[in-house]
């Protein structure tokens, strides 16, 4: 396909803007800090006041990094599917991983009392959340995967990934209307997203997550090229369907539900990049895509998270709200422009 | 035993369908390198059924494909995309390609794993390009093309990958006649030419008559295989419709409308 090189000035220019957004979002933060002082502990310096290092290493900096995996991981899931269906509209959560999710955090938190007539669930901590969300969304990828050696047509397994979506929320709405206001309080904030609060422990792993994705998807490279013609035509370049449409779905599996489980259901990243990404490279070539939407991933999710914590203030906004704020009308824009959503 | 090491793709005695649902039986026919045939017949005879059967994209209900004396059963995907390509009548998934990127993923079972062409390859894309006079628009999108320019560009992609047969569902559909003609043209010179077997499915008889070397009718009986004068000779166009409707003279090879 096209020459590598001619994409040099864009990647470097996305890199750039990378680090800019990297600052951007590590210099803001309800505390005040002076950004020479920022950039100064970010190299080893002392700063004036001694909290001011705390909360750059321990709260900061853990912050930008999870926003960087969970942006570019999404961002790639986004690419791979709108590839596997061949659809402009599809997104991560188009198998029912969020939904998945979503079911995995309500049953733990609002299912606990209706089965067991149990209140306090203070034991309850924010990795078993982790846990159950991540469990609910490999459980929905599960049952598709089963769908997907079964079913021939491509479109059909997305239309099945998408009722599965419907059976589950209407799930967790029977769930939230037994529950007690607590109970609801707590899964309607999970829902709202948050890159933050999360150890290096679980960055590490989340990281670990996202690599795997990113692997599997390099390793995917020529299938990907390949369906871009429809998959007869991608048979009849050598591509294994089952195998290649398995690995895609494992990845975004991976990828959607590790980052789901961390960091809660994020909207948009993964429909909204491709896009966004495609009017920098006019490219269809995924050699090309793959690094270019995890770089525009990262820097749109530093910049909604930048946004969403409100700098200088003591509040913070819902991510997922941001995302869908900053995604929405991106999508709107594109196809008011374009007249025509192509991918 | 020699004839059969010649033929590229030979079929006998096959059967065609969906599960239980028999669409064609009793097909025959087989192909030697550097033939042009055209396979003819009424919607829904199961034109696009044999060639979906032959390409490996559904099974066969009984009787044997061979390409070059073998089965196609035997032969893996990765093997078959060397030995056969591929024009079908969809249109390509993502219109968002560039008209060289297209072609060049024709080169895709030649390529390593992620696809980096080699010099090799491309003197085949330009080899593709010049020869369905793509050169001039190689780097358009394929959005932007006529329905008969990207009608060439999806067969320039079969060119590039370089098989001994090619397959073509019906491409000469939603063309004009100069274009219709120009596409068979095209077909009969890469057949001929580059010895490449070719075997694609028409509505345009009159056409195919003139320009192909052998044509099978399917007519849901006999199913007749043969050059196009034998086929003539032995009427098997007049049966083709209904003969209150139209009828073929087999002097100059056309078909006639009764008023």
């Amino acid at each position: 396909m096209q020459n590598a090189k001619t994409y040099r000035i864009s990647f470097v220019f996305l890199g750039i803007a990378l680090v800019i957004a990297l600052l951007l979002n590590i210099g803001s933060g309800s505390v005040n800090i002076p950004f020479p002082d920022v950039i100064s502990i970010l190299f080893g310096g002392n700063p004036e006041i001694d909290s001011w290092r705390y909360i750059v290493h321990d709260f900061r900096v853990p912050k930008a990094l999870t926003s960087i995996l969970v942006g570019g991981g999404l961002a790639l899931s986004g690419l791979l599917m709108q590839t596997l269906f061949r659809n402009p509209l599809a997104g991560p959560f188009v198998l029912g991983i969020s939904s998945g999710a979503s079911l995995g955090a309500a049953l733990l938190l609002m299912g606990t009392s209706l089965l067991t007539g149990l209140t306090s669930f203070s034991f309850l901590g924010d990795v078993s959340l982790a846990l159950a969300a991540s469990l609910g969304s490999f459980l929905v990828l599960l049952v598709v995967m089963i769908v997907a050696q079964r079913v021939k047509d491509t479109m059909a397994l997305l239309i099945i990934g998408l009722m599965f979506g419907s059976i589950t929320s209407a799930i967790v709405s029977v769930l939230a209307y037994f529950s007690s206001s607590e109970q609801l309080r707590r899964f309607i904030f999970w829902s709202f997203g948050s890159v933050s609060n999360l150890s290096f422990n679980q960055i590490t792993l989340l990281a670990a997550l996202v690599l795997i994705g990113i692997a599997l998807s390099i390793l995917s490279v020529k299938s990907l090229n390949a369906l871009l013609l429809g998959e007869n035509y991608a048979q009849s370049l050598g591509v294994s369907l089952q195998k290649s449409r398995m690995t895609l779905i494992i990845a975004t599996g991976i990828l959607a539900g590790g980052i789901t489980a961390f960091a809660g259901p994020i909207a948009f990243v993964g429909l909204a990049v491709p896009h966004l990404t495609r009017q920098i490279f006019d490219t269809m070539e995924h050699k090309i895509l793959i690094p270019a939407v995890l770089l525009y991933g990262a820097i749109l999710m530093l910049l909604c998270d930048t946004i969403a914590q409100m700098p200088n203030s003591a509040s913070v906004l819902p991510i997922n709200s941001i995302t869908s704020l900053v995604g929405a009308p991106v999508v709107i824009w594109l196809l008011v422009r374009k007249r025509k959503m192509m991918f | 035993m020699e004839n059969q090491l010649q033929n590229i793709l030979s079929v006998s005695e096959l059967a065609i369908g969906y599960g239980t649902k028999k669409v064609a039986e009793h097909i025959n026919f087989s192909l030697e390198p550097g033939v042009l045939c055209g396979v003819v017949g009424v919607n829904g005879v199961g034109k696009s059924t044999l060639l979906r059967t032959l390409a490996g994209f559904q099974p066969l209900l009984s009787g044997t494909i061979e390409l070059k004396g073998q089965s196609i059963k035997q032969i893996a995907t990765e093997k078959m995309a060397k030995e056969l390509s591929v024009v079908l009548t969809e249109s390509p998934a993502s219109k968002n390609l560039t008209v060289e990127e297209l072609i060049a993923l024709g080169r895709q079972p030649y390529t390593n794993w992620l696809g980096t062409l080699t010099s090799e390859d491309k003197k085949q894309i330009n080899e593709s390009l010049d020869a369905f006079l793509l050169t001039n628009l190689r780097h358009k999108k394929c959005h932007e093309l006529s329905d008969g320019q990207l009608q060439r560009v999806l067969i320039a992609r079969a060119m590039a990958q370089d098989t001994p047969l090619i397959l073509l569902d019906e491409p000469t559909t939603h063309l004009d006649l100069f274009h219709k003609v120009q596409i068979l043209k095209m077909l009969r010179e890469l057949a001929h030419n580059q010895q490449k077997t070719i075997l694609f499915s028409t509505h345009e008889i009159e056409l195919a008559i003139q320009l192909c070397d052998t044509m099978l009718i399917l007519d849901g009986k006999s199913n007749p295989f043969d050059d196009p004068c034998q086929l003539i000779d032995q009427q098997h166009f007049n049966s083709l419709f209904p003969s209150e409707m139209v009828q073929f003279d087999p002097q100059t090879g056309t078909f006639k409308v009764n008023k």
